[in-house]
């Protein structure tokens, strides 16, 4: 499997150039804003109709994801609605949510877009902890072992900016998985700030590969 | 004939003036629903479309907004302002005159609403912002007639066409409103004719006095032009006299990036310490208004300037035009012309600066053309799909409409004179439901029919339509500021893929200055003074356009004759030795020369397409030879050819050219090009899919939007047959892509293909070698160079 070994908090993880982390002890696969239904909620609100294969999309992604794994635990690090109304998927979409989450336990963590439990079956929480990590939303100072979305970091070389881990000793910080997601430059704060010192990018994508996060520009 | 009502003569006699024929038959027929005026610059055309005008308020007895005047400029709606009170107030006319642009305040612009002065100055986006309100009627009751200035400028771009539909609708609100349209000189005046009058209303063209023909040559310098590139560096000493000798000279440029080159080197030529500014779109409005002042005030020598200047103010004093680089369109260069010598019946006086050894020829061809009155033009297609949409929107927000008046009233518009319903109902339903195969939208639609009539499902989306009008899509752009001190001074803009180059220490250029690279900071580029006189980095974003149709069949026609007198002699060599060593390029055949040089193989094909069009053959066949094992590195594209190199020579090239497999190429490879995916931006913008402005828009370092080539990239894999697809593929075929010159070419030579095998480089091709923009043809290039920048960068930062 092509994607990059990293310890944390003893914890031996694997990130995946898709933008998922892969816990091989545990089975487990996360995967963090994914953004399902953020077309049909900028059409609610009145704003421009975006083309509606958004959840095809990272549905797709995610399907493809969980084969390759096979994981026992597919945890969702908050933000997997791009707001609660949004969790009201279309009944094929419900369905192939709910087949891929046939035979295997489902986290949803809580994000500040979809605070809340949804409809949707599998166990909601505000944050988990499993062995030496803890996984939530949103990266807290000052935490050790922890695994975090919310920021979908970005990193530009060489070309326009592509989807990034942030990695150092004490956290994770996964990119968004969502296809309709932007992000956020991770060498400028509040990002770079969270980061300490040696901490590293690994860019996601075609050629994934990793490089310093301070000290590039 | 019609007389001048009393106080115009009394003011004409008072300064000495004569009524122009042309002033006096506008005044003849301004009852005409249409009216177009081809006039030189200098030649009173303004106030030849405003004396009508002028006449009809004289009495003080119209109500409300009698006159519309749009310009392309802000600056030039605020300068007529100036220029048509002076003789309303000398004259003691009872006639109010205010202009509304962007730059207008909240507070003046909601006073003109609610009570409109008599003539209105104001520009085409301002225009639609208008009638995006609800009481749009009210405010254009009263109005008789529209000025539209600089026509021939808009009738270029999508502008023009969102400002055609802005006046079909304001001829619904206001039944025989009249048109007029001032124009500069153009190949075809029916076309614009067309353009302007409603449809299917008749437009009589009136053309003034031209003048003399303008004092044109080429610059003589001691040192011959460089075999490539664009800057006219070479020129500088020459072009120095010049200014020396003249009172003001404006230096055009083709590009941005060159006239910010130039300017540097210029200014370190200045020994005279001439006072010297420059002027571009990429430069501050600050530093823009500093530099137009000082014109103004006649405290400039000399500007170094691009297109920024081609339109606009007024500068009588201006007694030189200098254009650096071959103009690659004649008309665009006799208006340029027309910049020197703004009084009437005087000779405007220009000088060509070829920037390398062929714009010799090209300059040489242009003198020629312009001698001859031989304008070229490329014919633009029927009004784009997307400024429809937006159109719809726009209606939307001021009011319920019936799809059938609407069509009715869209169709009045030149551009859009020959739209089918079903096109036009194809998007209506793109603004209402998005238009997707899949129909996800049922419940959250923009657009819904109530009692038969469109509007909004939901009001509040109005501000969002409102704030995105326009049909103006800049590549992103970013903020240059001087870092430090309270928000640094701004510099200019830069586009993001610029800056998404730079390192912090590297050195550019701009507004004339080398300035270091700091650091991106809220969506700014920060920057600080640099001591440096060479700055490391200087290319960044300017239009490039391609040599026009009808410029390139001269030079063609140049490269046939037996011999070049007209010629300098170290032109006419060079021609002699190619056409010894092996032929010249001609009309009716292919020219293809293949050579070994500097360790790789060649291929060079003389299309002479045009930049875009050559640029898009060497993506085209470096991908078919990639195919047949020919392992291509990379190619460069000028205006007359495609060079290519790679590891394996080309034995046949006939089989490349195949015209069904370049369009197969064309239909399925291409398709995910950046060039689609750039025009898909802007039509994706225009057309309200995405939006450029956002209310509550937080400036937050978080991409407000996700990237517009994810959206494209979706809709080609789940919707290909979407509306926006479309409407993307046509623009690109004529513009960027220009797939329409290169089967112009095929058709131009059909098989006469004259392949030469040579055993070293030619002397028409050496030049090419040293072109900028080469690309690299491995789509594994990039992914190869993201490797190892971040193993180099690991390894300094001590982590591998």
């Amino acid at each position: 499997m092509t994607g990059h070994r990293f310890s944390l908090s003893g914890a031996k993880l694997f990130a995946l150039p898709s933008g998922a982390l892969w816990w091989a002890d545990e089975g487990l696969l996360a995967v963090s804003d994914l953004h399902l239904g953020r077309s049909s909620r900028i059409a609610r609100l009145g704003g421009t109709l975006l083309p509606p294969y958004e959840v095809d999309e990272t549905l797709a992604k995610l399907d493809a994801e969980i084969a390759r794994t096979a994981p026992r635990v597919v945890l969702c690090l908050g933000d997997s609605f791009d707001d609660l109304a949004a969790a009201d998927l279309e009944a094929d979409h419900r369905l192939w949510l709910t087949r891929l989450m046939a035979g295997r336990r489902w986290l949803w963590i809580e994000g500040n877009h979809d605070p809340g439990p949804v409809d949707l079956p599998g166990e909601h929480l505000r944050e988990m902890t499993l062995g030496s990590l803890t996984f939530r939303h949103i990266a807290e100072p000052g935490a050790g072992g922890e695994v975090s979305g919310h920021y979908h970091p970005k990193i530009r070389v060489a070309g326009p900016a592509r989807p990034c881990f942030l990695i150092d000793t004490a956290r994770v910080i996964l990119p968004a998985f969502g296809a309709y997601t932007g992000g956020m430059e991770a060498t400028r704060p509040p990002l770079s700030n969270l980061m300490a010192p040696g901490a590293i990018a690994w860019l996601t994508g075609p050629t994934p590969c990793a490089l310093p996060l301070k000290g590039r520009r | 004939m019609r007389a001048l009502p009393g106080p115009f003569s009394d003011w004409f006699e008072r300064r000495g003036w004569q009524i122009h024929p042309h002033q006096q038959a506008m005044l003849e027929r301004a009852q005409a629903p249409a009216l177009l005026l081809i006039a030189p610059t200098g030649g009173g055309k303004t106030l030849a479309g405003f004396l009508p005008t002028l006449a009809e308020l004289a009495d003080g007895t119209h109500r409300g907004l009698h006159t519309l005047y749009i310009s392309p400029l802000k600056a030039l709606a605020a300068d007529i302002r100036r220029n048509l009170t002076a003789p309303v107030t000398e004259m003691g006319l009872p006639i109010r005159i205010e202009d509304r642009t962007g730059d207008t305040s909240h507070s003046t612009r909601q006073r003109q609403r609610a009570d409109p002065p008599h003539i209105l100055l104001t520009t085409p986006e301002s225009l639609a912002l208008l009638l995006s309100y609800e009481d749009a009627p009210r405010i254009f009751a009263g109005l008789r007639r529209v000025v539209v200035d600089e026509i021939h400028a808009l009738a270029e771009s999508k502008r023009g066409d969102q400002l055609m539909l802005c006046l079909a609708r304001l001829s619904r609100l206001v039944p025989g409103l009249r048109r007029v349209g001032l124009s500069a000189t153009v190949e075809d005046p029916g076309a614009i004719a067309r353009f302007l009058a409603r449809h299917p209303d008749p437009c009589e063209v009136l053309h003034a006095d031209p003048g003399p023909d303008p004092d044109i040559g080429m610059l003589e310098t001691e040192e011959p032009p460089p075999w490539a590139g664009g800057g006219g560096r070479y020129a500088i000493p020459a072009i120095l006299d010049e200014v020396r000798r003249h009172r003001t000279t404006l230096i055009f440029h083709n590009t941005r990036a060159q006239a910010e080159i130039f300017f540097h080197h210029l200014w370190l030529a200045n020994e005279d310490a001439l006072p010297i500014g420059i002027h571009h779109g990429s430069l501050s409005r600050e530093a823009r208004e500093r530099v137009e002042a000082a014109m103004v005030r006649g405290d400039l020598r000399a500007i170094v300037c691009t297109g920024s200047l081609d339109l606009g103010i007024d500068w009588g004093d201006v007694d030189l035009v200098v254009q650096v680089g071959a103009p690659k369109n004649v008309k665009r260069l006799v208006q340029r012309i027309g910049r020197a010598n703004h009084r009437y019946n005087a000779p405007s006086k220009a000088l060509l600066v070829p920037a390398n050894r062929f714009e010799v020829i090209e300059c040489q061809a242009a003198l020629q053309a312009v001698r001859d009155h031989d304008l070229d033009g490329e014919p633009r297609g029927p009004g784009p799909r997307d400024v429809l949409c937006q159109h719809i929107l726009i209606a939307a927000c001021s009011a319920p409409f019936d799809a059938d008046d609407l069509y009715a009233e869209v169709t009045t518009a030149g551009p859009y004179a020959a739209l089918s319903r079903a096109d036009f109902d194809a998007c209506l339903d793109f603004c209402a439901t998005g238009g997707y195969a899949l129909r996800a939208y049922d419940r959250w639609q923009r657009l819904m029919q109530r009692a038969g009539l469109w509007s909004l499902r939901d009001p509040r989306s109005a501000r969002a339509i409102r704030m995105n009008i326009g049909t103006i899509t800049d590549a992103d752009l970013l903020k240059v500021r001087m870092r430090g001190r309270m928000g640094g001074q701004p510099l200019g803009e830069v586009e993001e893929g610029f800056a998404a180059s730079l390192t912090p220490g590297d050195t550019f250029l701009i507004g004339g200055q080398v300035v270091r690279y700091e650091g991106l900071r809220e969506l700014t580029v920060e920057v600080s003074r640099d001591p440096g006189r060479d700055p490391k980095v200087a290319v960044f974003s300017g239009s490039k356009f391609s040599t026009s149709t009808r410029l390139t069949e001269r030079i063609l026609g140049m490269l046939a004759q037996a011999a070049w007198p007209g010629l300098p002699a170290h032109t006419a060599d060079w021609l002699a030795l190619q056409r010894q060593v092996s032929h010249l390029p001609r009309a009716d055949r292919l020219l293809i020369e293949s050579f070994p040089a500097e360790g790789r193989e060649h291929l060079c094909i003389y299309g002479f397409a045009g930049r875009n069009a050559q640029q898009t053959l060497g993506l085209l066949l470096t991908h078919r030879m990639e195919g047949l094992g020919l392992n291509p590195l990379g190619f460069v594209a000028t205006d007359y050819a495609t060079l290519i190199w790679g590891l394996d020579p080309v034995r046949e090239a006939a089989p490349l050219l195949d015209r069904a497999a370049l369009a197969e190429g064309l239909e399925t490879w291409l398709q995910g090009n950046a060039v689609m995916k750039r025009t898909f931006r802007g039509v994706a913008q225009i057309a309200g899919l995405i939006e450029r402005n956002h209310p509550g828009q937080r400036k937050s370092g978080r991409q407000a939007t996700f990237s517009t080539d994810i959206l494209y990239d979706t809709l080609r894999r789940h919707d290909p047959g979407h509306l926006m697809l479309k409407v993307t593929r046509e623009e690109a075929l004529r513009g960027l892509v220009d797939f329409a010159r290169i089967e112009a070419m095929l058709d131009r030579v059909q098989d006469r293909f004259d392949h030469l095998r040579l055993s070293r480089v030619t002397p028409l091709a050496a030049p090419l070698f040293l072109e900028h923009g080469k690309v690299p043809v491995e789509g594994a290039a990039r992914e190869r160079l993201i490797a190892e920048t971040a193993a180099r960068l690991m390894a300094e930062a001590g982590l591998a």
